[in-house]
């Protein structure tokens, strides 16, 4: 698809069609927007995304709209600074319509885990579309906008957008700056983009990337152009491979998941690319890693909530009673858990023993993604999710929750770039297949991803 | 290792979270059984591994432009302020009871 091509349908979604979409009987009640700029117009910028509607997570500083992360204890905060992501986007010409809905603090699966109610599956009001960016991916799946910014610390852009069949993509750590992200786990944090299509995704990426002095840890290197260009000729991927890692093709897989990643990667081959098993031994070691380190970070990241400069303050007649006070009120249940994990595993006696071992688990897995591409694999290919959907209120196990991020925890944890995008369906739900690439080398996971999306019918499962 | 009602409320009390004694056995268990699936890692052999890719160590930049410009003045978003300072109660160790050992930490 030529450049063209993709900013066509974006043009023709103007913010008139957003509204008017919006308004629809469909999409009313689905609590995908926590705040709407209802006045929001083209800024007469002549940029790449002129007069495009777009949503912002609730985590990403804007200047007019409050940034509460779904949380009370943000209720009615509005940022005195704006996050670079979205400065980019409206210096392209982009117009914020209203900010998204997600998990409190980013913390959950399933965008149940906000203080302001659940976001609904579009395509299935029983269900949830995924999290913690779910309110983004629902804003995209339901045709309001078609180019939403989220957020991720361990698939919060990736796997809801499998659940929600749309495109989803997070960029290599440092490639977007992290600037105005509320910090949830810094080491793991990005700004990712929901996309209607893999070219619009791409074009969002390549909108929002460069280096930012306020971010020391985005990378002072030159953006490419990641929009794919038209495929030509019957195999367009000749040359490329593609690993298939055993590890995320585990015996008690859906067989219906299996077989839609098995079409995929039969179509991989049909378009030119080399297909090759690959290992990754450290993947099952993942969630427990990531499940230390993201709560370590919180707690220190969360501290600041404490009443004394923004965010909601319980009065009391001392320091530690308000402190106590205004984050026991403020936070949820999932974000107090999390808090209290982390502060366990740094806590003297556990450190070693937890934070101190993950972190070590976290380089050997780093270092297997690393020796996998240095063995010649361009790609990776694996499903996003190893389920569909799941029910409103279906997983009350914190941990059973946790392993929903299974296959997309890892590309956090390593800081290579990784992408959903729908391949098949189960019982009418969308699924999810997933690229992960070397560090900074979106261009060729958008280039597969592409040819991917041109040429795979999405269809039933028949396994 | 196990957790127990005392360290979930040793940890509150670091984390400055204000917790019921109706909160605790519920934390407990569901910090037991998450904690649970973490001894994995304990099989791992990690001697000689590094904390951090030698490649990904946080990079540090000098400190030599401004800060952001804030857009708007403190007082529109902090509870409470004066003559430029960020208001809170007094610590309880100023005279008041119920100090605890660790209160001078929160100054």
């Amino acid at each position: 698809m030529s450049q063209p091509d993709v900013k066509t349908p974006l043009a023709q979604h103007t913010v008139a069609h957003a509204w008017s979409r919006f308004d629809e009987a469909d999409v009313q009640g689905l609590n995908a927007f926590l705040a709407l700029d209802r006045d929001a117009a083209a800024s007469g910028v002549e940029g790449t995304l002129a007069g495009i509607p777009v949503a912002i997570k609730d985590n990403l500083a804007t200047l007019t709209l409050p940034t509460t992360c779904a949380s009370r204890v943000l209720e009615g905060y509005v940022s005195p600074f704006e996050a670079t992501a979205v400065r980019k986007l409206r210096d392209a010409g982009a117009v914020v319509i209203g900010k998204t809905n997600m998990d409190e603090f980013a913390m959950g699966s399933s965008t149940e885990n906000s203080a302001y109610g659940p976001t609904l599956n579009p395509l299935d009001r029983s269900r949830v579309p995924g999290g913690s960016s779910g309110g983004s991916a629902a804003a995209v799946a339901s045709g309001v906008v078609r180019l939403a910014l989220g957020s991720e610390t361990g698939g919060s852009v990736r796997q809801p957008a499998a659940f929600c069949g749309i495109v989803g993509v997070k960029p290599t750590y440092g490639r977007v700056s992290r600037y105005g992200l509320v910090a949830y786990a810094s080491s793991l944090d990005n700004v990712g983009v929901f996309g209607a299509t893999v070219a619009e995704a791409a074009l969002g990426l390549e909108t929002i990337s460069g280096h930012d002095h306020f971010d020391s840890t985005s990378a002072d290197l030159p953006v490419p152009s990641m929009v794919p260009a038209a495929a030509s000729g019957e195999r367009p991927l000749a040359g490329l491979v593609v690993g298939k890692p055993r590890e995320y093709f585990p015996d008690n897989l859906d067989p219906r998941i299996a077989a839609h990643c098995e079409r995929a990667l039969q179509q991989l081959i049909a378009l030119g690319a080399e297909v090759r098993d690959v290992s990754l031994p450290s993947t099952d070691l993942a969630v427990p890693v990531y499940y230390i380190i993201a709560p370590a970070e919180a707690s220190s990241n969360l501290a600041r909530y404490d009443g004394v400069r923004y965010g909601a303050r319980v009065e009391a007649d001392n320091l530690r009673s308000m402190y106590e006070g205004s984050r026991s009120k403020g936070f949820g249940e999932e974000v107090t858990r999390r808090i209290l994990l982390g502060t366990y595993v740094l806590s003297a006696g556990y450190y070693d023993a937890y934070y101190k071992r993950a972190q070590a688990v976290r380089t050997l897995i780093t270092q297997e993604f690393a020796s996998v591409f240095a063995s010649g694999v361009h790609l990776l290919f694996t499903p996003t999710t190893p389920t569909p959907a799941f029910r409103l209120g279906e997983l009350s196990d914190p941990y059973e929750m946790y392993l929903s991020d299974i296959f997309t925890v890892t590309a956090n944890l390593a800081g290579v770039p990784a992408m959903s995008q729908p391949i098949g369906l189960v019982d009418g739900l969308p699924v999810g297949g997933q690229f992960m690439a070397p560090h900074f080398d979106e261009p060729t996971m958008f280039r597969a991803a592409a040819a991917l999306e041109a040429s795979l019918s999405i269809e039933e499962a028949t396994a | 290792m196990s957790v127990t009602p005392e360290d979930v409320r040793h940890v509150a009390t670091l984390a400055r979270l204000g917790l019921s004694e109706g909160q605790i056995p519920a934390l407990v268990q569901q910090l037991n059984g998450i904690l649970g699936h973490m001894d994995v890692l304990q099989q791992v052999d990690v001697s000689g591994v590094p904390l951090t890719p030698p490649d990904q160590a946080a990079p540090l930049r000098p400190d030599a432009r401004p800060a952001d410009v804030l857009l708007r003045s403190r007082e529109a978003f902090a509870p409470a302020m004066r003559d430029g300072f960020f208001l809170v109660p007094r610590l309880t160790t100023h005279g008041a009871q119920g100090a605890s050992a660790d209160e001078g930490d929160a100054a």
